[in-house]
């Protein structure tokens, strides 16, 4: 093989190469596009879960899109985004009443095609997290929140961050598995800082 | 009350005293199922409703009055044997992938004359009615029981659906912004007190899973077919509903049942 055929070679090797690729990307695009259809069209409203609950936002695109794992930028960007649209409580405190709080955690309920839209929503804590030591029946999907404000002080910039955690988990790690209370109205601002005194209240069973 | 309600009553006491011996609280709910497993080895109520689903499959119905026995499950007119263990696959006569259930759909409305609605209104069993299609989803699985999943993505179609189905599982939507993913790709995790297997990057676990249904929910009385199992995931994902034997839940269905190959079928199963 002499030089110019090597470069020949070369050059087509590469370009078969590209064209692969670039075919591989078409696939993923025609079934991302395919997949798209066939949700859309095969789920139906049933009592208060309307077929519209499909639809995703930029946030959820992106999440199924990448499974979890986004491009540093693209990460950013939605978190900027998901952060400056956290409501904060107009009268500026943050803490409510604990026992509320143990009350919401301990519910999962709420939102299902079984629940009434008047239903009292639940907080869903238990089902990932520790935060009571009693509460022995606890999930493992998110991290422990036992001795949430004892490990790390109850002053108000941490009730503030626990606030901002709760109302859009997604401010802080925009794939993160935990629901937006606040951001998708599932909790009133009132039931959040309920949460927020479970977690730092020096009374809370979650400090004891 | 006739031999089988006798039985069935027998059954169902006894995994009721079983359960009230549970109230210790080192032992993980897994261990109880276990247990349960153990105790019921010789016998799961689920074997009740595959008998009903076997003679639903041999007796005339429908408008035409004919049986399921000329129902082709991919095995040949009439095959049940194996036919579950290779499943969701594609037929030539509806150009489709089709897992158990939307084929059971298809030979009762063209074989029998059903008229689809009638089946697909209300296709689970629940406490006030069974369902003739989930009976012979559970005696058909019931018939793959110890032989190797087996479902082939060759068939380009199949592929295709098992690539949906993928997406599917981690499609986030809704209020929760919740997936089949959130709950079901990390291993040693659980909800409350629930394990909850990882059917993304756990072999173990996914086989485990997916071999197990149909299966006799201890809670609720009844025997659940895979098709309903989706569906009450979908419901706490806080998702609309899945349409039944719809190519979502088919396409998910093949992702799932792909993940389970080499395993043996075990259903159907017993849960909590």
């Amino acid at each position: 093989m002499n030089t110019k055929s090597m470069i020949g070679f070369a050059v087509s090797l590469s370009l078969a190469m590209v064209a692969a690729q670039s075919q591989a990307a078409d696939k993923a695009k025609d079934l991302d596009a395919k997949t798209a259809m066939i949700v859309k069209r095969d789920f139906r409203d049933k009592g208060i879960a309307k077929a519209t609950r499909v639809n995703q936002d930029e946030l959820q695109a992106a999440c199924s899109k990448y499974v979890d794992k986004l491009p540093k930028k693209l990460k950013a960007k939605l978190e900027a985004k998901e952060s400056e649209a956290i409501k904060w409580p107009a009268d500026g405190k943050y803490m409510g009443d604990w026992k509320a709080g143990e009350k919401l955690a301990q519910s999962g309920k709420g939102m299902t095609w079984k629940d009434k839209a008047e239903d009292p929503r639940g907080g869903n804590c238990y089902n990932c997290h520790q935060l009571s030591a009693t509460e022995i029946a606890y999930g493992t999907i998110g991290p422990s929140l036992l001795h949430f404000g004892k490990e790390r002080g109850y002053g108000e910039d941490i009730q503030r961050y626990a606030y901002g955690r709760i109302y859009n988990a997604k401010a802080g790690n925009a794939c993160a598995n935990m629901p937006r209370f606040g951001h998708m109205g599932i909790l009133t601002e009132e039931q959040m800082k309920d949460l927020v005194a479970l977690l730092l209240d020096p009374e809370s069973p979650v400090n004891k | 009350m006739n031999t089988n309600q006798i039985c069935k009553a027998v059954m169902v006491l006894s995994l009721t005293i079983g359960g009230a011996a549970w109230a210790e609280p080192e032992i993980t709910d897994s261990d109880r199922i276990a247990q349960y497993r153990e105790m019921i080895s010789d016998g799961n109520p689920a074997e009740f409703d595959e008998m009903r689903g076997e003679e639903l499959w041999k007796t005339p119905g429908g408008p035409n009055k004919v049986s399921l026995e000329k129902c082709d499950l991919g095995k040949g007119k009439g095959v049940v044997k194996g036919a579950y263990a290779e499943m969701p696959r594609y037929f030539k006569d509806t150009k489709k992938v089709q897992d158990l259930e939307s084929r059971l759909l298809t030979c009762m409305t063209t074989l029998q004359g059903i008229p689809e609605e009638q089946i697909t209104a209300k296709p689970f069993a629940s406490d006030k009615k069974e369902s003739d299609i989930s009976s012979l989803a559970s005696y058909v699985a019931g018939q793959s029981k110890g032989m190797k999943m087996k479902v082939s993505t060759k068939h380009p179609k199949v592929k295709e659906a098992y690539e949906i189905g993928k997406r599917i599982f981690n499609y986030r939507a809704g209020p929760y912004d919740f997936a089949c993913s959130t709950c079901h790709a990390t291993s040693g995790v659980r909800i409350r007190m629930q394990d909850l297997p990882n059917m993304r990057s756990s072999k173990k676990d996914a086989q485990a899973a997916y071999t197990s249904w149909p299966a006799y929910r201890v809670s609720q009385g009844l025997t659940r077919s895979f098709q309903w199992r989706l569906n009450d995931c979908f419901r706490q994902q806080r998702f609309p509903e899945p349409k039944f034997a719809s190519e979502a839940t088919i396409a998910l269905t093949t992702y799932l049942a792909v993940s389970a190959n080499g395993a043996e079928y075990a259903g159907p199963g017993l849960k909590r």
